[in-house]
């Protein structure tokens, strides 16, 4: 099982790492708002990770740690 | 009396770099200020050091600005419209706080003007040469030997307040060839804690930049510079007086003009006119306070100058309107004779000068 | 284990690009490079004017800010200096191939041992959007709002094509980073570009096709396509130079 760790206070929000996700991981997160004034991204079924980490590979923040 | 070599003023420029240190020499090809590459382009391979003639004076600046970045002392030369290119380079070096010299052998202009001495970037050079903020230390050779020491001395200048010497000379100093002592003490290079030349992880990165784009923080970078720039203009101003004791008239000039002034004033002399010199040896900090010291002496103060009339400005400034000023001056290329001077200092002493 | 995080040589702070543009990819790609090649404490970084010009608070190896078009020249003056030093310019399309190109065209005929990474967007950003030496034939811009008019304004500038007709640079190719694969291809270039000075082989550029979503007015996602679907078929990705491949 894999983990994902997010620096939400530097996410832009622009979704390149949900799109990527092969596993739909991944959503931007329409109901927050981070420091920045940002949607930031977040994990909505964290449990399905394979930690093949294409989020943080096209992440260009550099916001995303992924742990297996 | 150390031994003496005859020399060009151009190559005695180029010696003087090496023998304070400089080991780093970017240029671009323009008369009449060719013998300086010409020499480093001979020399540097020869002492581990790096000659090389760069695309454009766009280009050479912007390696000036390289080394300089990493604390080593570094030059480059050009020639009047060269140092027009330089200009961008020259601020960014301001911006940037960072040493360097660069030695403008003048030439006539505007535009491309002609290939003979000029010292018509005057405005050019004391004014701060680039956009922003700044200005260059600028020395004024008038001597081979003085092309020589005051490199020398521009070099530690720089280093002492980060900032960019600039040797304003014309094409009949670095072409004349002249006997040079080449027997300097060059002081130590202060440390360079700033300088980019890697972290060896052992410190914070440093950052050499002039990009602000808080206004307040600009114009806290401009404050500080212009706080060190108080400083030199209290400690570094150079000039020479000339028969300034008793004088009624007083003749001012700079560089190749001086040595004219020189000569007509002896001949005034042997005419019973009371007349001297102050020769400004920095431009840029201007030799303010001679000239405060003699407006209340003289009759009135002559500008001899390659130019329009460029540092009669500052002379006027200088004086006040407590005496005349008046100019006497060839341009594009041609100097006043001994003469003309001569004719200048007479009707002034005449006080037919209005 | 972990398996991706940020490197050490990228500073942990907000970078100021726009959502989405693939300049944080880039930056976080040379970080990785410098890592791995354990050089972070004596390279030293050349950002000139562009969007990419407060890179000096991004890397945190020593960095210095250059003018517009001039960075390898800097980078010349640096890297003689100190030919011990790894020396790296970061420049955009119109800083390398507009007002910089002598610079570029003279450090590489001269094989300077410097790695250049050359952001290929297409389109000036920092200024907002203006026409680039590479913006592609019709591509509307703020300063060709009817498409860029070859018969007025010319084709645009291929890099790397150019630069092997020359006989000085040691490496040259052009990579793009709007996929997983493209970035990791793009990785790879970008390590060989710095162990080429590591090694002493010479100029090595790497041109990266990079999205700018704000001024080309696409989502960040759509932009990527676009590099696919415009931008690569008339900026082939591959290596155009590569001397010690011979």
């Amino acid at each position: 099982m894999a983990v994902l760790t997010f620096k939400t206070d530097k996410c832009k929000g622009c979704g390149l790492c949900v799109e990527v996700c092969p596993k739909n991981v991944l959503q931007i997160a329409q109901d927050k708002i981070n420091l920045k004034g940002h949607h930031p991204v977040e994990a909505k079924n964290p449990e399905a990770c394979i930690g093949c980490a294409f989020c943080a590979t096209m992440c260009p923040d550099c916001i995303i740690k992924v742990e297996r | 009396m150390a031994n003496k070599v005859l020399m060009k003023g151009n190559e005695a420029i180029a010696e003087a770099a090496i023998i304070a240190g400089c080991r780093h020499y970017f240029g671009y090809p323009i008369t009449p200020q060719t013998e300086i590459a010409a020499y480093m382009s001979k020399k540097m391979p020869k002492i581990g050091g790096t000659f090389l003639q760069a695309e454009s004076e766009v280009a050479a600046i912007n390696m000036v600005y390289g080394v300089a970045s990493t604390g080593l002392r570094v030059m480059t030369s050009s020639s009047s419209p060269g140092i027009s290119l330089k200009g961008e380079g020259l601020s960014y070096l301001a911006g940037a706080d960072l040493p360097a010299l660069v030695v403008n052998v003048q030439r006539g202009g505007p535009g491309l003007g002609g290939i003979q001495p000029s010292q018509s970037d005057y405005f050019q050079a004391t004014k701060g040469g680039a956009h922003g903020d700044f200005h260059m230390l600028v020395i004024a050779p008038a001597s081979v030997q003085e092309m020589a020491e005051l490199t020398v001395k521009g070099f530690e200048l720089a280093d002492k307040y980060r900032m960019t010497t600039m040797i304003l000379a014309d094409g009949t100093l670095g072409q004349m060839m002249e006997p040079v002592s080449l027997d300097f003490d060059v002081k130590p290079m202060p440390e360079k804690p700033w300088a980019a030349t890697g972290t060896k992880m052992q410190r914070k990165h440093n950052i050499i930049n002039s990009l602000y784009l808080k206004p307040e923080e600009l114009e806290r970078t401009n404050f500080e510079r212009f706080e060190r720039y108080k400083t030199i203009e209290e400690n570094e101003v150079m000039y020479e007086e000339y028969l300034m004791e008793d004088a009624e008239v007083c003749v001012t000039a700079f560089g190749i003009a001086s040595r004219v002034a020189k000569n007509a004033i002896d001949e005034a002399r042997k005419q019973g006119v009371k007349v001297g010199l102050i020769r400004p040896i920095t431009l840029w900090p201007f030799p303010t306070k001679v000239f405060e010291k003699y407006a209340d002496k003289v009759k009135g103060f002559i500008s001899v100058e390659l130019s329009m009339g460029q540092m009669i400005e500052d002379v006027r400034l200088a004086v006040n309107g407590k005496a005349p000023v008046t100019l006497c001056n060839r341009s594009g290329g041609m100097i006043p004779s001994p003469e003309q001077v001569l004719e200048s200092i007479l009707k002034v002493n005449n006080g037919g000068n209005k | 284990m972990v398996v991706f995080d940020k490197p050490n040589s990228l500073c942990d702070v907000p970078m100021h690009y726009c959502p989405g543009c693939t300049h944080g990819i880039v930056h976080r790609l040379v970080a990785e490079v410098i890592d791995e090649l354990q050089i972070e404490g004596k390279t030293i970084g050349i950002a000139p004017v562009g969007c990419s010009v407060m890179a000096y608070d991004y890397f945190n190896c020593d960095m210095i800010e250059a003018a517009h078009g001039r960075a390898p020249a800097v980078a010349t003056g640096v890297k003689r200096a100190n030919p011990d030093n790894i020396v790296f310019t970061y420049q955009g399309d119109g800083d390398l191939a507009s007002i910089g190109m002598a610079e570029t065209v003279h450090s590489a005929a001269r094989n300077e041992n410097i790695t250049i990474i050359f952001i290929n967007n297409a389109i000036y950003g920092m200024t907002g959007g203006q026409m680039a030496p590479t913006s592609l034939p019709g591509q509307v811009t703020q300063t060709s709002p009817y498409g860029r008019d070859v018969n007025a304004c010319g084709y645009p500038i291929k890099v790397c094509e150019m630069l092997s007709q020359l006989d000085g640079p040691e490496y040259l190719e052009r990579v793009a980073v709007n996929n997983v694969k493209n970035v990791k291809n793009a990785k790879k270039a970008i390590k060989k570009a710095f162990e080429n000075q590591v090694n002493k082989k010479g100029f090595s550029l790497v041109e990266v096709i990079s999205s700018c979503p704000t001024n080309w007015g696409l989502t960040p996602s759509d932009a990527l396509k676009w590099i696919d679907e415009k931008m690569i078929p008339y900026y082939p990705l591959g290596v155009y130079k590569d001397r010690s491949a011979k």
